[in-house]
Protein backbone atom coordinates (compact mmCIF):
# COMPACT_ATOMS: atom_id res chain seq x y z
CA UNK A 1 0.00 0.00 0.00
CA UNK A 2 3.02 2.32 0.78
CA UNK A 3 4.80 1.80 -1.80
CA UNK A 4 2.38 1.70 -3.86
CA UNK A 5 0.56 5.33 -3.29
CA UNK A 6 4.14 6.33 -3.15
CA UNK A 7 4.80 5.66 -6.90
CA UNK A 8 1.90 7.58 -8.10
CA UNK A 9 3.22 10.66 -7.10
CA UNK A 10 6.53 10.08 -8.09
CA UNK A 11 5.51 8.78 -11.89
CA UNK A 12 4.59 12.80 -12.95
CA UNK A 13 7.46 14.16 -11.18
CA UNK A 14 10.44 11.70 -12.53
CA UNK A 15 9.22 12.10 -15.76
CA UNK A 16 9.20 16.21 -15.70
CA UNK A 17 12.75 15.11 -14.06
CA UNK A 18 13.72 13.33 -16.98
CA UNK A 19 12.28 14.95 -19.46
CA UNK A 20 13.11 17.93 -18.85
CA UNK A 21 16.28 18.25 -16.37
CA UNK A 22 18.17 14.70 -17.65
CA UNK A 23 17.28 14.58 -21.67
CA UNK A 24 17.90 18.08 -22.53
CA UNK A 25 21.23 18.67 -20.65
CA UNK A 26 21.82 15.25 -22.09
CA UNK A 27 21.16 16.58 -25.60
CA UNK A 28 23.52 19.67 -25.35
CA UNK A 29 26.49 17.07 -24.77
CA UNK A 30 25.63 15.02 -27.63
CA UNK A 31 25.76 17.83 -29.84
CA UNK A 32 28.86 19.33 -28.76
CA UNK A 33 30.66 16.03 -29.80
CA UNK A 34 29.53 17.18 -33.50
CA UNK A 35 31.22 19.57 -35.60
CA UNK A 36 29.27 22.31 -38.15
CA UNK A 37 29.40 19.27 -40.40
CA UNK A 38 27.64 16.54 -38.26
CA UNK A 39 30.69 14.56 -38.21
CA UNK A 40 31.28 12.84 -34.70
CA UNK A 41 34.60 14.63 -33.66
CA UNK A 42 36.04 16.44 -30.88
CA UNK A 43 36.90 19.14 -33.11
CA UNK A 44 34.34 21.80 -30.85
CA UNK A 45 36.94 21.21 -27.88
CA UNK A 46 39.85 21.61 -28.98
CA UNK A 47 38.27 25.08 -30.92
CA UNK A 48 37.15 25.84 -27.15
CA UNK A 49 40.80 26.16 -26.55
CA UNK A 50 42.28 28.37 -29.12
CA UNK A 51 42.98 31.59 -27.84
CA UNK A 52 39.83 33.19 -29.79
CA UNK A 53 37.39 31.09 -27.45
CA UNK A 54 39.63 30.76 -24.62
CA UNK A 55 40.37 34.70 -24.07
CA UNK A 56 36.36 34.89 -24.48
CA UNK A 57 35.82 32.45 -21.65
CA UNK A 58 38.47 34.36 -19.42
CA UNK A 59 37.14 37.92 -19.62
CA UNK A 60 33.79 36.54 -19.39
CA UNK A 61 34.77 35.04 -15.75
CA UNK A 62 36.35 38.28 -15.48
CA UNK A 63 33.47 40.28 -15.96
CA UNK A 64 31.69 38.36 -13.53
CA UNK A 65 34.01 38.24 -11.10
CA UNK A 66 33.67 41.99 -10.84
CA UNK A 67 30.36 42.16 -11.33
CA UNK A 68 29.75 40.09 -7.93
CA UNK A 69 32.78 41.94 -6.29
CA UNK A 70 30.87 45.03 -6.40
CA UNK A 71 27.34 43.36 -5.90
CA UNK A 72 28.78 42.26 -2.77
CA UNK A 73 30.87 45.39 -1.41
CA UNK A 74 27.39 47.81 -2.11
CA UNK A 75 25.29 45.15 -1.25
CA UNK A 76 26.32 44.03 2.47
CA UNK A 77 25.88 47.34 4.13
CA UNK A 78 22.46 47.78 2.20
CA UNK A 79 21.38 44.44 3.73
CA UNK A 80 22.70 45.77 7.26
CA UNK A 81 21.50 48.80 7.36
CA UNK A 82 18.03 47.46 6.45
CA UNK A 83 18.20 44.85 9.32
CA UNK A 84 18.45 47.78 11.54
CA UNK A 85 15.72 49.77 10.39
CA UNK A 86 12.18 50.12 11.71
CA UNK A 87 9.65 48.43 9.09
CA UNK A 88 12.35 46.25 8.02
CA UNK A 89 10.40 43.78 6.24
CA UNK A 90 8.74 46.66 4.14
CA UNK A 91 12.02 48.08 3.23
CA UNK A 92 13.01 44.83 1.91
CA UNK A 93 10.05 44.15 -0.42
CA UNK A 94 10.83 47.74 -1.44
CA UNK A 95 14.49 46.47 -2.27
CA UNK A 96 13.12 43.42 -4.11
CA UNK A 97 9.99 44.76 -5.47
CA UNK A 98 12.21 45.90 -9.06
CA UNK A 99 13.62 43.05 -9.38
CA UNK A 100 9.97 41.85 -10.46
CA UNK A 101 9.96 44.57 -13.22
CA UNK A 102 10.59 42.86 -16.43
CA UNK A 103 14.68 43.20 -16.76
CA UNK A 104 14.70 44.12 -20.26
CA UNK A 105 12.68 47.41 -19.14
CA UNK A 106 15.28 48.00 -16.61
CA UNK A 107 18.18 47.62 -19.37
CA UNK A 108 15.98 49.64 -21.86
CA UNK A 109 15.82 52.15 -19.41
CA UNK A 110 19.73 52.63 -19.40
CA UNK A 111 20.02 52.74 -22.89
CA UNK A 112 18.15 56.33 -22.63
CA UNK A 113 19.95 57.39 -19.38
CA UNK A 114 23.35 56.24 -20.10
CA UNK A 115 22.86 57.47 -24.05
CA UNK A 116 24.88 60.72 -25.97
CA UNK A 117 21.62 62.80 -24.85
CA UNK A 118 21.19 61.33 -21.22
CA UNK A 119 21.06 62.85 -17.96
CA UNK A 120 24.71 61.32 -17.22
CA UNK A 121 25.95 62.85 -19.94
CA UNK A 122 24.26 66.20 -19.32
CA UNK A 123 25.18 65.89 -15.84
CA UNK A 124 29.04 64.81 -16.90
CA UNK A 125 28.96 68.20 -19.16
CA UNK A 126 27.41 70.27 -16.37
CA UNK A 127 30.56 69.64 -14.17
CA UNK A 128 32.81 70.32 -17.25
CA UNK A 129 34.25 67.10 -17.25
CA UNK A 130 32.25 66.87 -21.05
CA UNK A 131 30.11 64.18 -22.52
CA UNK A 132 31.34 60.87 -23.38
CA UNK A 133 30.58 58.00 -25.36
CA UNK A 134 29.00 55.95 -21.93
CA UNK A 135 26.86 52.93 -23.93
CA UNK A 136 28.71 50.08 -25.53
CA UNK A 137 31.69 49.99 -23.04
CA UNK A 138 32.76 47.91 -20.15
CA UNK A 139 31.77 50.25 -17.43
CA UNK A 140 28.55 50.57 -18.97
CA UNK A 141 27.95 46.83 -19.05
CA UNK A 142 29.25 46.30 -15.36
CA UNK A 143 26.99 48.96 -14.12
CA UNK A 144 24.01 47.94 -15.52
CA UNK A 145 24.62 44.00 -14.42
CA UNK A 146 25.31 45.46 -10.64
CA UNK A 147 22.29 47.16 -11.04
CA UNK A 148 20.49 44.40 -12.22
CA UNK A 149 21.91 42.07 -9.50
CA UNK A 150 21.90 43.65 -6.93
CA UNK A 151 18.60 42.60 -5.19
CA UNK A 152 19.73 39.12 -5.02
CA UNK A 153 22.56 39.84 -3.36
CA UNK A 154 20.92 41.65 -0.99
CA UNK A 155 18.05 39.58 -0.12
CA UNK A 156 20.35 35.91 1.14
CA UNK A 157 22.85 38.66 3.27
CA UNK A 158 19.61 40.07 4.77
CA UNK A 159 18.51 36.80 5.80
CA UNK A 160 21.77 35.56 7.24
CA UNK A 161 22.26 38.79 9.24
CA UNK A 162 18.73 38.33 10.49
CA UNK A 163 19.84 35.23 11.21
CA UNK A 164 22.72 36.40 13.37
CA UNK A 165 21.76 36.60 17.34
CA UNK A 166 22.87 40.04 18.17
CA UNK A 167 24.40 39.19 21.63
CA UNK A 168 27.18 37.55 19.83
CA UNK A 169 27.84 40.95 18.84
CA UNK A 170 27.68 42.39 22.28
CA UNK A 171 29.37 39.79 23.47
CA UNK A 172 32.71 40.23 21.40
CA UNK A 173 31.92 44.61 21.84
CA UNK A 174 32.06 43.61 25.78
CA UNK A 175 35.20 41.30 25.44
CA UNK A 176 36.90 44.76 23.81
CA UNK A 177 36.89 43.98 20.10
CA UNK A 178 36.05 47.54 18.38
CA UNK A 179 33.64 47.44 16.00
CA UNK A 180 35.20 47.29 13.05
CA UNK A 181 36.85 43.78 14.83
CA UNK A 182 33.41 42.63 15.71
CA UNK A 183 32.86 42.56 11.96
CA UNK A 184 35.90 41.17 10.83
CA UNK A 185 35.80 38.11 13.07
CA UNK A 186 31.89 37.87 14.46
CA UNK A 187 29.74 39.18 11.81
CA UNK A 188 30.82 38.75 8.45
CA UNK A 189 31.84 34.59 9.43
CA UNK A 190 28.36 33.67 10.74
CA UNK A 191 26.92 35.49 8.07
CA UNK A 192 29.26 33.80 5.14
CA UNK A 193 26.41 31.39 3.97
CA UNK A 194 24.12 34.43 2.87
CA UNK A 195 27.45 36.01 0.83
CA UNK A 196 28.17 32.76 -0.96
CA UNK A 197 24.39 32.57 -1.53
CA UNK A 198 24.22 35.65 -2.86
CA UNK A 199 27.70 35.14 -4.87
CA UNK A 200 26.33 32.58 -6.43
CA UNK A 201 23.03 34.07 -7.66
CA UNK A 202 25.09 36.79 -8.69
CA UNK A 203 27.98 35.04 -10.38
CA UNK A 204 26.07 32.08 -12.81
CA UNK A 205 23.92 34.97 -14.20
CA UNK A 206 26.87 37.22 -14.98
CA UNK A 207 28.08 34.50 -16.75
CA UNK A 208 24.92 34.09 -19.15
CA UNK A 209 22.81 36.82 -19.47
CA UNK A 210 23.20 37.90 -22.94
CA UNK A 211 20.52 40.68 -23.00
CA UNK A 212 22.81 43.02 -21.00
CA UNK A 213 25.73 42.91 -23.35
CA UNK A 214 23.45 42.74 -26.80
CA UNK A 215 21.34 46.12 -25.74
CA UNK A 216 23.78 47.62 -23.37
CA UNK A 217 27.18 47.18 -24.45
CA UNK A 218 26.73 46.18 -28.27
CA UNK A 219 29.30 43.54 -28.97
CA UNK A 220 32.34 44.83 -26.97
CA UNK A 221 31.64 42.40 -24.04
CA UNK A 222 30.79 38.78 -25.00
CA UNK A 223 30.02 36.86 -22.45
CA UNK A 224 29.66 32.36 -22.60
CA UNK A 225 25.94 33.40 -22.72
CA UNK A 226 26.51 35.82 -25.81
CA UNK A 227 28.32 33.22 -27.14
CA UNK A 228 26.05 30.62 -26.63
CA UNK A 229 23.10 32.49 -28.16
CA UNK A 230 25.06 33.09 -31.10
CA UNK A 231 25.78 30.06 -31.91
CA UNK A 232 22.57 28.81 -31.55
CA UNK A 233 20.86 31.47 -33.14
CA UNK A 234 22.38 33.34 -35.51
CA UNK A 235 25.26 31.47 -36.83
CA UNK A 236 23.43 27.90 -36.01
CA UNK A 237 26.17 26.13 -35.39
CA UNK A 238 25.11 24.44 -32.45
CA UNK A 239 27.96 21.99 -31.98
CA UNK A 240 30.24 25.18 -30.98
CA UNK A 241 26.82 26.53 -28.81
CA UNK A 242 26.76 23.35 -27.15
CA UNK A 243 30.28 22.91 -26.05
CA UNK A 244 30.18 26.38 -24.96
CA UNK A 245 26.96 25.79 -23.11
CA UNK A 246 29.02 22.77 -21.65
CA UNK A 247 31.54 24.78 -20.03
CA UNK A 248 29.04 27.40 -19.06
CA UNK A 249 27.63 24.07 -16.86
CA UNK A 250 30.79 23.13 -15.52
CA UNK A 251 31.30 26.71 -14.37
CA UNK A 252 28.44 26.49 -13.13
CA UNK A 253 28.50 23.31 -11.34
CA UNK A 254 31.81 24.44 -9.54
CA UNK A 255 30.30 27.74 -8.29
CA UNK A 256 27.82 25.97 -6.37
CA UNK A 257 30.81 23.07 -5.21
CA UNK A 258 32.22 26.38 -3.91
CA UNK A 259 29.58 28.04 -2.39
CA UNK A 260 27.78 25.33 -0.69
CA UNK A 261 26.94 25.95 2.72
CA UNK A 262 28.17 22.89 4.34
CA UNK A 263 25.65 20.85 6.64
CA UNK A 264 22.35 22.83 6.92
CA UNK A 265 20.73 23.30 3.45
CA UNK A 266 18.67 26.67 3.81
CA UNK B 1 25.97 60.99 17.12
CA UNK B 2 24.25 62.44 14.91
CA UNK B 3 26.74 62.27 12.09
CA UNK B 4 27.32 58.70 12.42
CA UNK B 5 23.41 58.22 12.57
CA UNK B 6 22.98 60.27 9.20
CA UNK B 7 25.26 58.20 7.33
CA UNK B 8 23.84 55.18 7.51
CA UNK B 9 20.40 56.80 6.07
CA UNK B 10 22.39 58.72 3.25
CA UNK B 11 23.95 55.39 2.10
CA UNK B 12 20.36 53.48 2.20
CA UNK B 13 19.04 56.45 0.54
CA UNK B 14 21.35 56.20 -2.57
CA UNK B 15 20.83 52.63 -2.80
CA UNK B 16 16.81 53.31 -3.17
CA UNK B 17 17.18 56.25 -5.65
CA UNK B 18 19.91 53.88 -7.89
CA UNK B 19 17.34 51.31 -7.53
CA UNK B 20 14.28 53.39 -8.85
CA UNK B 21 15.37 55.96 -10.52
CA UNK B 22 15.42 54.10 -14.00
CA UNK B 23 11.79 52.97 -13.55
CA UNK B 24 10.60 56.32 -13.16
CA UNK B 25 13.42 57.51 -15.58
CA UNK B 26 10.98 55.40 -17.94
CA UNK B 27 7.92 56.41 -16.34
CA UNK B 28 8.26 59.81 -16.83
CA UNK B 29 9.52 60.18 -20.83
CA UNK B 30 6.57 57.84 -21.71
CA UNK B 31 4.18 61.23 -21.37
CA UNK B 32 7.18 63.13 -23.54
CA UNK B 33 5.37 63.88 -27.00
CA UNK B 34 8.87 65.20 -28.50
CA UNK B 35 9.40 60.89 -28.68
CA UNK B 36 13.19 60.94 -27.29
CA UNK B 37 14.20 59.49 -23.35
CA UNK B 38 15.66 63.29 -23.16
CA UNK B 39 14.60 66.62 -23.72
CA UNK B 40 11.22 66.71 -22.29
CA UNK B 41 8.89 68.46 -24.16
CA UNK B 42 5.08 68.63 -23.56
CA UNK B 43 2.85 65.81 -21.76
CA UNK B 44 1.13 63.50 -23.76
CA UNK B 45 -0.82 60.53 -23.79
CA UNK B 46 -0.19 59.83 -26.85
CA UNK B 47 2.34 56.64 -26.82
CA UNK B 48 -0.11 55.29 -24.17
CA UNK B 49 -2.57 55.73 -26.83
CA UNK B 50 -0.28 53.95 -29.29
CA UNK B 51 -0.15 50.79 -26.62
CA UNK B 52 -4.11 50.63 -26.93
CA UNK B 53 -4.61 50.43 -30.43
CA UNK B 54 -1.73 48.46 -31.47
CA UNK B 55 -3.86 45.40 -32.06
CA UNK B 56 -0.54 43.11 -32.51
CA UNK B 57 0.52 44.08 -29.29
CA UNK B 58 -2.61 43.64 -27.52
CA UNK B 59 -2.23 40.25 -29.06
CA UNK B 60 0.99 39.61 -27.59
CA UNK B 61 -0.14 40.59 -24.55
CA UNK B 62 -2.87 38.03 -24.50
CA UNK B 63 -0.55 35.32 -25.22
CA UNK B 64 1.89 36.44 -22.66
CA UNK B 65 -1.13 36.18 -20.08
CA UNK B 66 -2.56 33.01 -21.40
CA UNK B 67 0.74 31.25 -21.34
CA UNK B 68 1.64 32.61 -18.05
CA UNK B 69 -1.87 31.41 -16.15
CA UNK B 70 -1.65 27.99 -18.00
CA UNK B 71 1.72 27.11 -17.50
CA UNK B 72 1.37 28.75 -13.57
CA UNK B 73 -1.21 26.67 -12.96
CA UNK B 74 -0.13 23.19 -14.84
CA UNK B 75 3.30 23.69 -12.90
CA UNK B 76 1.12 24.15 -9.60
CA UNK B 77 0.11 20.72 -9.68
CA UNK B 78 3.13 18.93 -11.50
CA UNK B 79 5.15 20.73 -8.38
CA UNK B 80 2.75 19.76 -5.46
CA UNK B 81 2.74 16.08 -6.64
CA UNK B 82 6.67 16.33 -6.55
CA UNK B 83 7.06 17.91 -3.60
CA UNK B 84 4.56 14.81 -2.03
CA UNK B 85 6.74 12.52 -4.21
CA UNK B 86 9.70 14.04 -2.31
CA UNK B 87 8.41 14.06 1.15
CA UNK B 88 7.39 10.42 0.52
CA UNK B 89 10.56 9.10 -0.46
CA UNK B 90 12.34 7.48 2.64
CA UNK B 91 15.52 6.52 0.89
CA UNK B 92 17.80 9.38 1.62
CA UNK B 93 20.24 9.21 -1.14
CA UNK B 94 17.36 8.61 -3.88
CA UNK B 95 15.97 11.88 -1.92
CA UNK B 96 18.77 14.12 -2.23
CA UNK B 97 19.31 13.08 -6.04
CA UNK B 98 15.63 13.98 -6.34
CA UNK B 99 16.24 17.39 -4.72
CA UNK B 100 19.89 17.90 -6.72
CA UNK B 101 17.74 17.58 -10.09
CA UNK B 102 15.16 19.90 -8.82
CA UNK B 103 17.63 22.45 -7.73
CA UNK B 104 19.64 22.27 -11.37
CA UNK B 105 16.99 23.69 -13.03
CA UNK B 106 16.62 26.81 -10.81
CA UNK B 107 20.44 27.51 -10.56
CA UNK B 108 20.84 26.59 -14.64
CA UNK B 109 20.96 29.78 -16.74
CA UNK B 110 18.38 31.14 -19.02
CA UNK B 111 20.40 30.74 -21.83
CA UNK B 112 21.34 26.73 -20.89
CA UNK B 113 17.22 25.92 -20.51
CA UNK B 114 16.65 27.98 -23.65
CA UNK B 115 19.08 26.12 -26.05
CA UNK B 116 19.10 22.88 -24.59
CA UNK B 117 15.42 23.17 -24.56
CA UNK B 118 15.53 24.15 -28.52
CA UNK B 119 17.82 21.02 -29.14
CA UNK B 120 15.36 18.84 -27.04
CA UNK B 121 12.25 20.52 -28.94
CA UNK B 122 13.79 20.14 -32.68
CA UNK B 123 14.84 16.55 -32.11
CA UNK B 124 11.35 15.28 -30.82
CA UNK B 125 9.65 17.13 -33.72
CA UNK B 126 7.49 19.50 -31.71
CA UNK B 127 6.95 23.17 -33.82
CA UNK B 128 8.59 25.92 -32.24
CA UNK B 129 5.90 28.62 -30.83
CA UNK B 130 2.92 28.56 -28.44
CA UNK B 131 3.22 24.83 -28.14
CA UNK B 132 6.91 24.80 -27.25
CA UNK B 133 6.82 28.02 -25.26
CA UNK B 134 4.10 26.93 -22.63
CA UNK B 135 6.16 23.51 -22.35
CA UNK B 136 9.36 25.49 -21.51
CA UNK B 137 7.35 28.13 -18.78
CA UNK B 138 5.52 24.60 -17.28
CA UNK B 139 9.02 23.04 -16.99
CA UNK B 140 11.35 26.19 -15.24
CA UNK B 141 8.29 27.22 -13.13
CA UNK B 142 7.59 23.30 -11.06
CA UNK B 143 10.98 23.09 -9.26
CA UNK B 144 10.12 26.81 -8.40
CA UNK B 145 6.63 25.39 -7.23
CA UNK B 146 8.27 22.57 -5.50
CA UNK B 147 10.51 24.63 -3.83
CA UNK B 148 7.72 26.71 -2.21
CA UNK B 149 5.56 23.82 -1.30
CA UNK B 150 8.38 21.35 0.71
CA UNK B 151 8.98 23.22 3.72
CA UNK B 152 4.81 23.13 4.13
CA UNK B 153 4.75 19.31 3.71
CA UNK B 154 7.82 18.76 5.92
CA UNK B 155 6.02 20.55 8.79
CA UNK B 156 3.15 18.66 8.20
CA UNK B 157 2.69 15.79 10.94
CA UNK B 158 1.97 12.23 9.47
CA UNK B 159 -0.28 11.85 12.40
CA UNK B 160 -2.65 14.29 10.82
CA UNK B 161 -2.66 11.04 7.29
CA UNK B 162 -2.62 8.60 9.56
CA UNK B 163 -5.51 9.92 11.36
CA UNK B 164 -7.53 10.21 8.35
CA UNK B 165 -6.80 7.09 6.77
CA UNK B 166 -7.56 5.09 10.19
CA UNK B 167 -11.41 7.61 9.64
CA UNK B 168 -12.01 6.13 6.49
CA UNK B 169 -10.26 8.36 4.05
CA UNK B 170 -9.22 7.32 0.67
CA UNK B 171 -5.72 8.55 -0.68
CA UNK B 172 -7.76 10.78 -2.81
CA UNK B 173 -9.62 12.26 0.27
CA UNK B 174 -5.97 12.29 1.97
CA UNK B 175 -4.88 14.48 -0.62
CA UNK B 176 -7.72 16.73 -1.10
CA UNK B 177 -9.39 17.06 2.01
CA UNK B 178 -5.91 16.94 4.00
CA UNK B 179 -3.00 17.41 2.40
CA UNK B 180 -3.43 20.35 0.10
CA UNK B 181 -5.88 22.38 3.19
CA UNK B 182 -2.85 22.17 4.92
CA UNK B 183 0.18 23.05 2.40
CA UNK B 184 -2.25 25.66 0.51
CA UNK B 185 -0.23 28.67 1.41
CA UNK B 186 2.82 26.93 0.00
CA UNK B 187 0.97 26.29 -3.15
CA UNK B 188 -0.59 29.93 -3.63
CA UNK B 189 3.04 31.25 -2.68
CA UNK B 190 4.59 28.63 -5.53
CA UNK B 191 1.54 29.64 -8.01
CA UNK B 192 2.45 33.26 -7.50
CA UNK B 193 6.06 32.43 -7.61
CA UNK B 194 5.68 30.60 -11.18
CA UNK B 195 3.70 33.23 -12.58
CA UNK B 196 6.07 35.65 -12.29
CA UNK B 197 8.61 33.91 -13.58
CA UNK B 198 6.68 33.24 -16.22
CA UNK B 199 5.72 36.91 -16.96
CA UNK B 200 9.09 37.55 -16.57
CA UNK B 201 10.89 35.16 -18.62
CA UNK B 202 12.97 36.44 -21.64
CA UNK B 203 15.73 34.15 -22.37
CA UNK B 204 13.92 30.81 -23.13
CA UNK B 205 11.26 32.03 -24.55
CA UNK B 206 13.48 34.02 -26.67
CA UNK B 207 15.43 30.34 -27.80
CA UNK B 208 11.57 28.06 -28.27
CA UNK B 209 9.53 31.08 -29.64
CA UNK B 210 10.00 30.34 -33.49
CA UNK B 211 9.38 32.92 -35.60
CA UNK B 212 5.45 33.46 -35.67
CA UNK B 213 4.70 33.63 -31.99
CA UNK B 214 5.97 36.18 -29.51
CA UNK B 215 5.75 36.97 -26.00
CA UNK B 216 5.71 40.90 -24.08
CA UNK B 217 9.62 40.17 -23.31
CA UNK B 218 10.76 38.89 -26.94
CA UNK B 219 8.47 41.74 -28.07
CA UNK B 220 10.25 44.51 -26.09
CA UNK B 221 13.46 43.11 -26.72
CA UNK B 222 13.28 43.48 -30.54
CA UNK B 223 12.10 47.01 -30.00
CA UNK B 224 14.53 47.72 -27.88
CA UNK B 225 17.20 46.29 -30.43
CA UNK B 226 15.84 48.79 -32.62
CA UNK B 227 16.42 51.54 -30.39
CA UNK B 228 14.38 53.53 -28.80
CA UNK B 229 10.32 53.74 -28.93
CA UNK B 230 8.19 55.65 -26.19
CA UNK B 231 5.54 53.12 -26.71
CA UNK B 232 7.97 50.86 -24.82
CA UNK B 233 8.31 53.72 -21.92
CA UNK B 234 3.98 53.78 -22.24
CA UNK B 235 4.21 49.55 -21.69
CA UNK B 236 6.34 50.04 -19.11
CA UNK B 237 4.81 51.95 -16.62
CA UNK B 238 1.33 50.00 -17.38
CA UNK B 239 3.56 47.10 -15.99
CA UNK B 240 4.92 48.82 -13.21
CA UNK B 241 1.24 49.07 -12.05
CA UNK B 242 0.24 45.53 -12.83
CA UNK B 243 3.43 44.15 -11.00
CA UNK B 244 3.04 46.50 -8.28
CA UNK B 245 -0.53 45.54 -7.75
CA UNK B 246 0.50 41.45 -7.83
CA UNK B 247 3.38 42.11 -5.39
CA UNK B 248 0.93 44.18 -2.50
CA UNK B 249 -1.99 41.12 -3.20
CA UNK B 250 0.53 38.80 -3.16
CA UNK B 251 1.63 40.62 0.02
CA UNK B 252 -1.64 40.76 1.88
CA UNK B 253 -2.36 37.10 0.89
CA UNK B 254 1.08 35.84 2.43
CA UNK B 255 0.09 37.94 5.64
CA UNK B 256 -2.72 36.84 5.91
CA UNK B 257 -1.74 33.43 5.27
CA UNK B 258 0.43 33.54 8.00
CA UNK B 259 -2.39 34.65 10.50
CA UNK B 260 -4.32 32.11 10.03
CA UNK B 261 -1.84 30.21 10.79
CA UNK B 262 -0.65 31.07 13.69
CA UNK B 263 -4.48 31.33 15.26
CA UNK B 264 -5.15 28.13 13.86
CA UNK B 265 -2.57 25.37 12.98
CA UNK B 266 -0.38 26.24 15.54
CA UNK B 267 0.57 23.85 18.49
Amino acid sequence: MQVKTRNIYLIPYMLWIVLFVIAPIALIVYYSLFNITGTLSLENYTRFFTPVYLGMALRSFWYAGIITGISLVAAYPAAYLLTKTEHKQLWLLLIILPSWINLLLKIYAFIGILGYYGPVNSFLDFIQIGTRQILFTDFSFVFVAVYIFIPYMILPIFNALEELNPSLVAAARDLGASSWKAFLRVIFPLTLSGVKAGCRAVFIPSLSLFMITRLISGNRVITLGTAVEQHFLVTQDWGMGSTIAVFLIIAMVLTMLLTETVGKVN
Amino acid sequence: MGKTKRLPSIYLAIVFIVLYAPIFYLIYYSFNSAGTMHSFENFTFDWYREVFQDTRLFIILLNTLVIALLSSVISTVIGVVGAIAITRTREKRFRNALLTLNNVMIVSPDVIIGASFLAFFVMIGIKLGFGSVLISHIAFCVPIVVLMVLPNLEEMSPTLIDAARDLGASTWDVLIRVIIPYISPGILGGFFMALTYSLDDFAVTFFVTGSGFSTLSVEIYSLARRGISLTINALSTLIFLITLFLVIGYYIISKQGMKLKEGGISQ
